[in-house]
């Protein structure tokens, strides 16, 4: 295949807040505006512009893509939204990308926005219709079900307890104090969460993100653009998604198949054979603590079951060999669904030119990863930036 | 960049902004009705489970027999038409205990969702569906479990002509 190298060279975001004055389009403005300002670039310097958000639902707006695409800059560009659920703002980067290392575009802005706070009472209302309609639905189920009964599944395979979970929510939302932009970060212990609500057991209010308003934003550029516009382009080195059943009540919960796919499919575009040495900064999906458990292993930075003995170890700890999360993650920054997968993105693309401030790692990073998941359970995807 | 930004875009609301009067909102309450066909699969599905049993379907090619039943295999993208009928018992697959409902509300009775894997389908192949008459804490990964049936003049062609599965 001949394609083009592809960097990201510029981030924006906003705050991850419970609820913004600013409408999506608004949010959707700031972190595009941001993103281009950060690398001296304007919207006549944008060839394309691709947009993730979730589901219509959550705004009560349908055509989410043409009504957010004044604030993110799309009028008389090709434009494309893209939506995968939870998937989606790794997705988007993931589009991005090929617009760019296709040839068609020399440049491309991506832009996730998600304001969840429009759904009354609560954006679970909205979440009920992922299930089916004839032979899920009629049984009442909530979107914390699936997760309760994934959770379950990987404990009791690996023999993990809530203990050791707990300690994921314990470093995410202190790695979050910070982050300028989090949302729900705080100094708790193992304790505080064991003592949170249950909500479906093993699932507990600390265990899991919160919903969120909020836009971030990237830029793309194919290399001899992106070498014009900055020194320290973050390189794409790789890309990958896979999608698995539907039929989730037939496949074992334990283990993410697809993501595992999908991270072998970045892994060998970008050359990485022993990907626990090569990949030095990990943004793996949180939006529940043992996700972040359940997608180390899943992209293949762990063996199944042990990702909680290296949470333990201190392994995944910002200072620890392979940090994971040091942004926050959605359990600290926030879970604008389709921003927060690509906030994901932009904290490597930060860590990766030294820029992340209080939260950066450790040792130089070279190269780093971050990976999102969603629809009904079913769909991972990875970008790993180099530089 | 993100190290040298100050201050970050965006205006979070507290719960003053409102009782204030500051931020202006418009509420809007849908009202959408939506009357969702079977299909072929799932029409014979449901058709036997008002006759009391839970019917798969087996795929000539790769043998699996999955339930639901649906008119493709997955895995060999074969159509499916080898209808088999299936105990109505199985094993607990993974369970939770929930206190919330469908819309984040609070419930003082936890409900008991489970995947359960049916007798007769293959190994793995579950169905969704409610734990009862079991104390929550009782409940185990590997439990054998029998669907409770509503009374044959009461049953639809429903997913909730089962109204839960009990241990056996």
């Amino acid at each position: 295949m001949a394609m083009r190298k592809v960097a990201v060279v510029g981030a924006g975001m906003t705050k991850f807040m419970r609820r913004a004055q600013e409408t999506g389009r608004e949010l959707a403005f700031q972190a595009s505006r941001m993103a281009l300002d950060s690398c001296e670039m304007t919207l006549d310097d944008i060839d394309a512009v691709a947009l993730g958000t979730a589901p219509d639902a959550f705004d009560g707006l349908h055509m989410k893509g043409e009504y957010l695409s004044d604030g993110a800059g799309a009028w008389h560009k090709p434009y494309m939204r893209c939506y995968v659920g939870g998937g989606t703002g790794v997705f988007a980067a993931i589009q991005g990308w090929y617009h760019v290392a296709s040839g068609l575009f020399d440049t491309c802005l991506v832009v996730c926005e998600e304001k969840m706070s429009s759904c009354m009472p609560h954006p679970q209302g909205a979440f009920l219709t992922i299930f089916d309609h004839t032979t899920e639905r009629a049984l009442k189920p909530n979107l914390i079900w699936i997760f309760a009964l994934e959770m379950n599944r990987y404990m009791t395979m690996h023999g993990i307890e809530k203990k050791d979970i707990a300690l994921v929510a314990v470093k995410n939302k202190r790695n979050a104090l910070d982050h300028p932009c989090a949302q729900l970060a705080a100094n708790i212990t193992v304790e505080d969460v064991l003592n949170s609500e249950v909500l479906a057991w093993p699932v507990q209010r600390l265990d899991i993100s919160p919903t969120s308003d909020g836009a971030v934003a990237i830029v793309m550029a194919a290399e001899h653009v992106a070498k014009r516009i900055t020194d320290k382009p973050a390189w794409v080195r790789g890309v990958g998604w896979s999608l698995d059943t539907a039929y989730w009540t037939s496949r074992d919960l334990y283990y993410p198949k697809y993501v595992e796919y999908a991270a072998r499919m970045a892994y060998d575009m970008a050359g990485i054979t022993e990907p626990r040495k090569e990949i030095h900064v990990v943004e793996p999906y949180d939006p529940f603590d043992y996700k972040e458990l359940h997608h180390l292993e899943g992209l293949l930075l762990a063996d199944k079951g042990d990702a909680p003995r290296l949470t333990a170890e201190g392994v995944t700890a910002r200072d620890g060999n392979m940090p994971v999360c040091p942004s926050g993650g959605m359990l600290g920054v926030g879970n604008p669904i389709a921003a927060a997968g690509l906030m994901k993105i932009s904290e490597i693309f930060w860590q990766l030119r030294g820029e992340a401030g209080k939260r950066q790692v450790p040792g130089q990073p070279k190269t780093g990863l971050a990976q999102s998941w969603g629809d009904l359970m079913q769909v991972g995807c990875v970008m790993i930036l180099g530089v | 960049m993100s190290a040298n930004v100050e201050n970050f875009p965006g205006t979070p609301l507290s719960q003053a902004d409102f009782d204030e009067g500051k931020i202006l909102t418009t509420h809007w309450k849908p009202k959408l009705e939506y009357g969702w066909d079977a299909g072929v699969a799932i029409s014979r599905y449901l058709a036997e489970l008002k006759n009391g049993r839970i019917i798969g379907i087996k795929c000539s090619r790769c043998r699996s027999t999955v339930v639901p039943p649906r008119v493709v295999c997955e895995w060999c993208w074969e159509p499916m038409d080898d209808w088999v009928y299936l105990k109505d018992t199985g094993t607990v697959n993974t369970f939770s205990i929930c206190y919330i409902r469908w819309d984040a509300s609070r419930a003082k009775e936890p409900q008991i969702p489970a995947v359960i894997e049916i007798d007769g389908a293959s190994k793995g192949a579950g169905i969704l569906h409610l734990l009862d008459e079991v104390n929550a804490d009782d409940v185990t990964i590997g439990m054998k479990v029998q669907a409770v049936w509503k009374p044959a003049d009461e049953r639809t062609g429903a997913i909730t002509d089962i109204r839960y599965f009990k241990p056996t």
